[in-house]
């Protein structure tokens, strides 16, 4: 379980967002949505301490994130699986060692164990015989895929997504999505997915929290949604499906 | 204040990496592979600096002197102990503060910028122990090897120009170079490619660790990198001159 208690955070003088609160239960899929530049990311890399708050506390499983040694912190990381906006992939080594890379300073496994994970988890994000390309030479999609097959290969307990469907086509989103639920409901994953894609939302998330004016300005189920009176949160939704 | 932000942020890197020093297994593929592009691929820009180094202070010390007056000789002298004590390290350092410093800091820049930094640290790794110890290590220990070839390419570049332009034999340039080759001046400069490969390799790992701003800022800290890795490989050799000559 997450639990996110009075988290404050500035870039300076600039205030990115104040006294956020929430919890994540396991096994749920939340979505954190909010306009561009509302903070989102930055609250997802609070998640495992890639920032650091001015305020609040973190809490992971009972440990309070902030509190931690490096090396505990670094123990706490191995729970989760982050896939970047950008894939964030190491673009030094091919794509099946770009998978392998966790199992192969995290584990003990032997060679041949390694290819039928790494195989297995290109199978499952559709990228099946594309483990010899460099990642240069994949599509934005293809990255995305990738950055997810090694975010789960330690089979980890939570899995970030920073915006997993910002920039593909719908055809390839749709995909991302699918993938995302598959996830949470065959790896037991708790999900937490930072988008601005309401299509997205409605696809794959239980719970959302929504992020504006520099605080957390609605939090519910999906179904309580539109029900709601929040009055910039119905406007972000509008906006969306005039969109679609 | 940004200066001294900055120096402690140094400080704080290097710290961190001097307490990671210790978990070679993280780190002992990269330095293999570090040992390979910081010392085996400046091997050939290394030699020609040398040669060209020595070539022209071959040529412009036979010009400023009168052999008249001194034996042929002392330019063998002079040649020797200048790319001994000063040249082959410093002028080495200069072109590894652009060839391995710019690397350096544009790889890890980049992998700043691009999150790749970011996706090791999520995964429970020491970034720090992963990408900056091996590249520092690295430098300490290549850059003392790259200062031999320079000297031996710097001496015999000098060699080389001296007899091709009939300034003086070999034999004589060997002999005025042996006759004031003293053993303390090769360990003054290892001692000194030592401070320049951790001078130059440390602040462009720094300045690269750090970066953001996109490719713009990438640019920015290679740019850095490289102008305070010449400063302080100068700076350096004045203060090691200072204190051990």
């Amino acid at each position: 379980m997450i639990e996110i208690q009075n988290l404050s955070k500035s870039f300076g003088k600039n205030l990115v967002w104040e006294n956020v609160s929430f919890t994540i239960s396991d096994g749920e899929t939340l979505a954190i949505i909010g306009k561009s530049g509302c903070g989102k990311s930055v609250l997802l890399k609070h998640l495992n301490a890639l920032l650091y708050p001015d305020e609040g506390e973190v809490v992971i499983d009972g440990h309070k994130l902030f509190e931690l040694s490096y090396a505990e912190l670094r123990k706490i990381r191995q729970k989760f699986g982050i896939l970047f906006q950008g894939g964030a992939l190491f673009d030094s080594i091919n794509t099946f060692e770009n998978v392998a890379f966790p199992l192969r300073y995290f584990t003990d496994l032997k060679e041949i164990e390694i290819r039928k994970k790494v195989e297995k988890a290109l199978e499952m994000v559709n990228l099946v015989g594309s483990g010899d390309k460099p990642t240069s030479a994949l599509s934005g999609g293809m990255r995305k895929r990738v950055g997810l097959a090694r975010a789960i290969i330690l089979e980890p307990e939570y899995v970030l997504y920073d915006e997993p469907t910002s920039g593909l086509d719908p055809q390839t989103s749709e995909e991302i999505n699918d993938l995302i639920v598959y996830m949470s409901e065959h790896l037991d994953i708790t999900s937490i997915v930072i988008t601005h894609d309401m299509h997205s939302v409605l696809q794959i998330a239980e719970k959302v929290a929504f992020l504006d004016q520099k605080k957390l300005s609605w939090y519910g189920a999906v179904e309580e949604m539109r029900s709601s009176t929040d009055s910039s949160l119905l406007d972000f939704i509008k906006a969306s499906e005039y969109q679609i | 204040m940004e200066a001294i932000r900055q120096l402690g942020q140094y400080a704080t890197l290097l710290y961190h990496a001097l307490r990671s020093i210790l978990e070679f297994s993280t780190y002992r593929k990269n330095l293999f592979q570090e040992f390979v592009k910081i010392g085996y691929e400046s091997i050939p820009i290394i030699m020609l600096t040398g040669v060209f180094t020595g070539a022209v202070l071959t040529l412009q010390t036979a010009y400023q002197l009168d052999t008249d007056i001194y034996p042929a000789s002392i330019v063998g002298s002079i040649v020797g102990q200048s790319i001994i004590i000063e040249l082959a390290a410093v002028i080495g350092a200069l072109v590894l503060a652009g060839k391995v410093g710019a690397r350096i800091s544009t790889e890890l820049g980049t992998m700043r910028v691009s999150e790749q930094i970011d996706a090791l640290e999520s995964m429970g790794f020491n970034s720090v122990t992963f990408l900056v110890v091996p590249r520092v290590l690295s430098g300490i220990l290549m850059f003392p090897v790259l200062y031999v070839v320079a000297a031996v390419m710097g001496i015999s570049g000098g060699l080389l120009a001296g007899t091709l332009d009939g300034i003086l034999p070999a034999a004589e340039f060997m002999q005025g170079a042996r006759e004031f080759f003293f053993p303390e001046d090769v360990v003054f400069g290892v001692v000194k490619s030592f401070v320049f490969g951790f001078v130059i390799t440390s602040i462009s790992s720094f300045k690269g660790y750090y970066a953001s701003g996109g490719a713009e800022g990438v640019g920015n800290a290679t740019t850095q990198a490289t102008v305070l890795s010449c400063i302080y490989v100068l700076l350096s050799d004045f203060m090691l001159a200072a204190l051990l000559l």
